[in-house]
């Protein structure tokens, strides 16, 4: 079968219920999505199945002919950072950095969803299921919020750069 | 793969050595860890088309709807239950069957809404109340669809543990129909059950609370990794109480 994976297919001859987080780190060499919990609790590897947030570690590629998948890597690069991922940048919301792809492809497909301004409640019960073990949650939020209202600074860093000011 | 209804009929036989495989939240972990599969049939029902929400009258469920569906079906109490499971990504994969089949969140609110459950097996196509479908889990039955009358009114109350993505410590739904109120409640892993006492004290016009201190005439909680069995004990008639009130909207 084959896998269309950021608008590339690619052949795979896997085991039918081979996780697709498997077959995308192991075979496709397309690391962004994490190898966390491997049982859908953490979120880290969240990729976008036809524009839908999923687990790639709870679908099986037997279940994925035929449909687009999106991870991090089809959604920026680093001369053109998508919205979502400017914002992340501008406003501090990566520590260690290990949820940051499932939070991001989570956060793009909120706004793609609501296609204008997403209120905090919103933010977090879209990521309700992203774990991040340095808890810079705040700064997370904040800066999906400044995502969707394109080209503008999450509050908290203005705040930060106001106070060091 | 089955491409129907039909042919994952056909597909499951008698159900002897076939493992359904449906949203795949609870197998992939298992995939993971190298615990599945060993050995047996696989029926992957993802192209089965056994997704369907409708009906006039009665609502039928197809097997696989995902509880993202259910959430939104604005059938209650099912929906604000579906709509408090897991979350987000694992809400658009899990399948209300597999949820009643794993004994997850969804059973209190099937018992509450008198829900019957459409399954094929060795003894052919049958359609039975979700209570006798829970208790003869030993035969293997291939779950088509799940069939619902909607309530008049209904609650549904989960008792959760602080991190928003724990499964309910203990599960309570409430339904009025013309026929009365249906109290149930669930907690995962174990059979979710009616609380008939308390049903009939509401019958005869107890108050909520009043009626609650029955609850744990018909239910015997046990200990888990989530809570106490005395902890149960000790919460669900106060969790009784409020579903009934917020039915009523008092």
């Amino acid at each position: 079968m084959e896998l269309n994976v950021n608008g590339v297919s690619y052949p795979t001859a896997s085991a039918p219920l081979t996780s697709l987080l498997h077959v995308l780190r192991e075979q496709l060499n397309i690391l962004s999505p994490k190898a966390g919990c491997l049982q859908g609790s953490c979120g880290t590897c969240t990729v976008l199945v036809d524009g839908e947030p999923r687990r790639a570690c709870l679908l099986p590629i037997a279940a994925l002919e035929g449909a687009q998948i999106t991870t991090l890597e089809g959604l920026g690069d680093p001369e053109e950072l998508a919205p979502v991922q400017a914002a992340f940048h501008e406003g501090y919301a990566a520590q260690c950095g290990f949820c940051t792809p499932g939070m991001l492809m989570a956060a793009h497909a909120l706004i793609e969803r609501k296609g204008g301004p997403v209120e905090r409640d919103e933010v977090i019960a879209a990521l309700n299921g992203h774990i991040c073990r340095c808890t810079g949650y705040v700064k997370i939020v904040d800066a999906v919020m400044a995502a969707s209202r394109a080209g503008t600074m999450p509050a908290a860093s203005r705040e930060h750069e106001g106070a060091a000011a | 793969m089955p491409a129907s209804t039909a042919q994952a009929v056909e597909g499951f036989g008698d159900g002897h050595g076939v493992t359904v495989f449906a949203g795949g939240t609870v197998l992939m972990p298992k995939v993971a860890s190298g615990r599945y599969p060993r050995g047996g049939r696989t029926l992957l029902l993802t192209r089965a088309g056994m997704d369907e929400i409708g009906g006039n009258g009665a609502v039928t469920i197809g097997a696989t709807t995902t509880l993202t569906a259910l959430a939104g079906s604005g059938l209650e109490p099912l929906a604000t239950a579906a709509a408090d499971i897991a979350d987000l990504e694992v809400r658009g994969l899990a399948t209300v069957a597999g949820n009643l089949c794993a004994r997850g969140d969804l059973q209190a609110p099937l018992l509450a809404v008198g829900a019957r459950v459409r399954s094929a097996g060795a003894s052919g196509e049958r359609t039975e109340p979700v209570e006798d479908f829970l208790a003869n889990a030993g035969e293997p039955r291939l779950v088509l669809a799940i069939e619902v009358d909607r309530p008049r009114r209904a609650a549904y109350l989960a008792q959760r543990r602080a991190h928003a993505h724990s499964y309910a410590v203990m599960s309570v739904a409430c339904a009025e129909t013309a026929d009365g109120v249906r109290v149930a409640v669930g907690s995962l892993g174990s059979r979710g059950v009616r609380l008939a006492a308390v049903e009939r004290a509401l019958d005869d016009g107890a108050s909520p609370a009043q009626a609650a201190a029955a609850a744990l005439d018909d239910y015997d909680p046990a200990d888990d990794a989530l809570a106490s069995a005395w902890y149960r004990r000790s919460v669900l008639p106060t969790i009784v109480t409020r579903a009934i009130e917020q039915m009523r909207g008092e």
